[in-house]
């Protein structure tokens, strides 16, 4: 791996996201209606009025000019401005982006933390009752629909117990750090169980295959104990096919969790999203839409350099 | 002599065919069996079983409505806030739950297996632009996109089915185009081409069957996908819109009730959720059988 074939790969991904700009923009402007269709029906709103609006957010030009401009001010980092707000659509963006990171970035991090060692003892004691019992378990969690998930924890710890605010940010006037921690607690574990039932698949998969390897033999021949070899010979080769999965799925992160966060209330990316839809607000759902898609492309070209480092059989030229 | 060539035209061992062998390996798949019983029986419950109740999917009971009904006699999984049975509206979301999920799965199957198909065997342009389409569309956040079009367009169930379907065959294309680039290059379609056969016949005769196996596991493990997707988006409320009811939508309609009324909310999501359970089970048993070694 060299700075010539990072570079390369950077500049594969620009055509590709100019085609994923060119659908988005395609899917969005083509449906039938418009933002300005709250206004049609309002009697204050006379049509002069209409037409100013249409031309002050350049609605009135044709598709592939309209096409055009955003794409220019797009690339000179203007993302437009919210139709329901008027603020520009980075600040609308980045005020929700926080508590989409926290949620997101505590489900992750606890999704790698038990991932980790439940696919590797599924592995290790592979066919065992503990075995089976984890593959069921991880059926489980990516079949289970996560807004009935979330519903069942919010009847369990906050209408049945008591224990947990059914949802929100914090509690106005507290937001001490036990109550936010109380706040996150049921979303961010809804946000992990599909992730750790995949990613513990995967290592799963890997740690089995490489188990069967005779230089792991070797290791076991030459007296290493069953940890040693599984943390100093096999760990790291077993990681490799997970190391997709798991990319895709931080990039996921940033489009927010639209159903978490609409279960839970929690303020951030994905409601910003819902709140979109319903206001048809085209800027905000374009600037969310690319920037999700954005880092799905970085997560991939970022999962292949990955492959490279991990096993240096590969070889990009 | 006769006898001779007669020995040589029967099998020289008893020999079981692909299709018992993997009949056999299925069946000792014991949660994939169990999954396919239960998906039987939903199908069976969902298709017959409202003719069995008394109740319409949008029949009142005017004296229930305002508040959600506790479980009783007449109502064994009690009536929602508008006087309405829950388990006839369970079953009947059963029926369109399962509809859009098989229909689904089929577009998706159908659209990846083209694209795929055309993908691995003519290579070249054709390959590239059709792969670099594939890119675009899985590089876009699915959920997101499912949920702009569906929010966009407020769909009709046909019309929900085709946007499911259109939006996740990428994973089906990829896997029919590397199953088709290694199957091109195998003898038997060279000695098909040599006796003169052309692209279409290739595809559709020699290929395509050796194919199956692989492409059969992928359009039921989609199944539960266009399942859960679609219980996600109705239940978000951008899917099917009431009076229709699907597994989805009588979730988003009992949210408001959580407290008050838990028995609304609970068996619809334990139908999702084994649904997709057994579809998956019955997948990684279909993958056992289908794909040996493999």
């Amino acid at each position: 791996m060299n700075a010539g074939h990072v570079l390369r790969r950077l500049l594969g991904a620009i055509p590709l996201l100019f085609g994923i700009s060119l659908i988005l923009f395609a899917v969005i402007h083509l449906a039938p209606g418009g933002p300005l269709d709250v206004y049609a029906d309002n009697p204050s709103v006379s049509p002069e009025a209409l037409e100013e609006i249409k031309q002050a957010y350049g609605l009135d030009r044709p598709l592939p000019v309209q096409y055009a401009l955003w794409l220019k001010s797009m690339l000179l980092g203007n993302w437009g401005y919210s139709i329901r707000t008027g603020r520009p659509v980075v600040e609308e963006i980045r005020d929700r982006l926080g508590p989409t990171l926290e949620l997101g970035g505590l489900a992750m991090a606890v999704s790698l933390v038990l991932a980790l060692p439940l696919g590797v003892i599924s592995a290790a004691r592979r066919h065992s009752t503990l075995d089976h019992l984890l593959t069921f378990l991880s059926f489980a969690g990516i079949s289970i629909p996560v807004f009935w998930l979330a519903l069942l924890l919010q009847l369990l710890f906050s209408i049945a117990l008591g224990w947990l605010p059914s949802a929100g940010y914090e509690t106005i006037g507290s937001g001490s750090f036990g109550d936010r921690l109380a706040h996150i607690a049921m979303p961010a574990a809804v946000l992990s169980l599909a992730t750790i039932a995949s990613w513990s698949r995967y290592i799963r998969s890997g740690m089995v295959e490489v188990l069967n390897e005779d230089y792991i033999r070797t290791a076991y021949a030459k007296g290493r104990r069953e940890l040693g070899v599984i943390i100093h010979h096999a760990l790291r080769n077993a990681l490799i096919p997970a190391v997709t999965i798991i990319a895709l799925d931080l990039a996921s992160i940033i489009s927010g969790a639209v159903i978490t966060e609409t279960v839970f209330a929690w303020p951030g990316v994905g409601r910003l999203f819902i709140e979109s839809m319903d206001g048809r607000d085209y800027p905000v759902l374009m600037g969310l839409m690319m920037m999700g898609s954005l880092a799905i492309v970085l997560a991939n070209i970022l999962a292949d350099l990955t492959y490279a480092l991990l096993d240096p059989r590969i070889r990009y030229d | 002599m006769t006898d001779a060539a007669d020995t040589l035209r029967e099998p020289i061992a008893p020999r079981r065919g692909y299709w018992a062998q993997a009949l056999r390996r299925f069946l000792s798949h014991r949660p994939a069996v169990a999954g396919l019983a239960f998906l039987l029986l939903m199908a069976a419950a969902t298709i017959i079983g409202p003719q069995f109740l008394p109740y319409g999917y949008d029949d009142q009971d005017f004296d229930l409505i305002g508040s959600p009904g506790a479980m009783s006699q007449s109502h064994w999984l009690g009536s929602d806030e508008l006087g309405r049975d829950a388990l006839t509206r369970l079953l009947y979301g059963g029926r369109v739950s399962l509809a859009v999920g098989l229909a689904g799965a089929l577009i998706a199957t159908t659209l990846g297996t083209i694209i795929g198909a055309l993908a691995g065997f003519y290579r070249g342009i054709v390959d590239s632009l059709l792969m670099r389409f594939t890119d675009v569309m899985l590089s876009i956040p699915p959920l997101p996109l499912v949920l702009l079009l569906s929010g966009l367009l407020r769909p009709s169930v046909p019309l929900l089915i085709a946007i499911i379907g259109a939006l996740i065959w990428m994973g089906t294309a990829r896997l029919v185009r590397s199953q088709f680039l290694a199957l091109r290059e195998r003898e038997f379609v060279e000695a098909a081409r040599a006796l003169g056969a052309g692209g279409p016949r290739l595809i559709l005769r020699h290929i395509l069957p050796n194919a199956v196996g692989p492409i059969t596991v992928a359009a039921t493990l989609a199944v539960g996908s266009s399942i859960l997707l679609e219980s996600a988006l109705s239940f978000l409320g951008f899917g099917v819109q009431p009076p229709v009811p699907t597994w989805g939508n009588l979730l988003n309609t009992a949210t408001p009730w959580l407290s008050q009324a838990p028995w609304l909310a609970i068996p619809p999501g334990l139908c999702i959720f084994g649904t997709v359970l057994a579809t998956n089970f019955v997948g990684d048993g279909l993958r056992d059988a289908m794909e040996p070694r493999g």
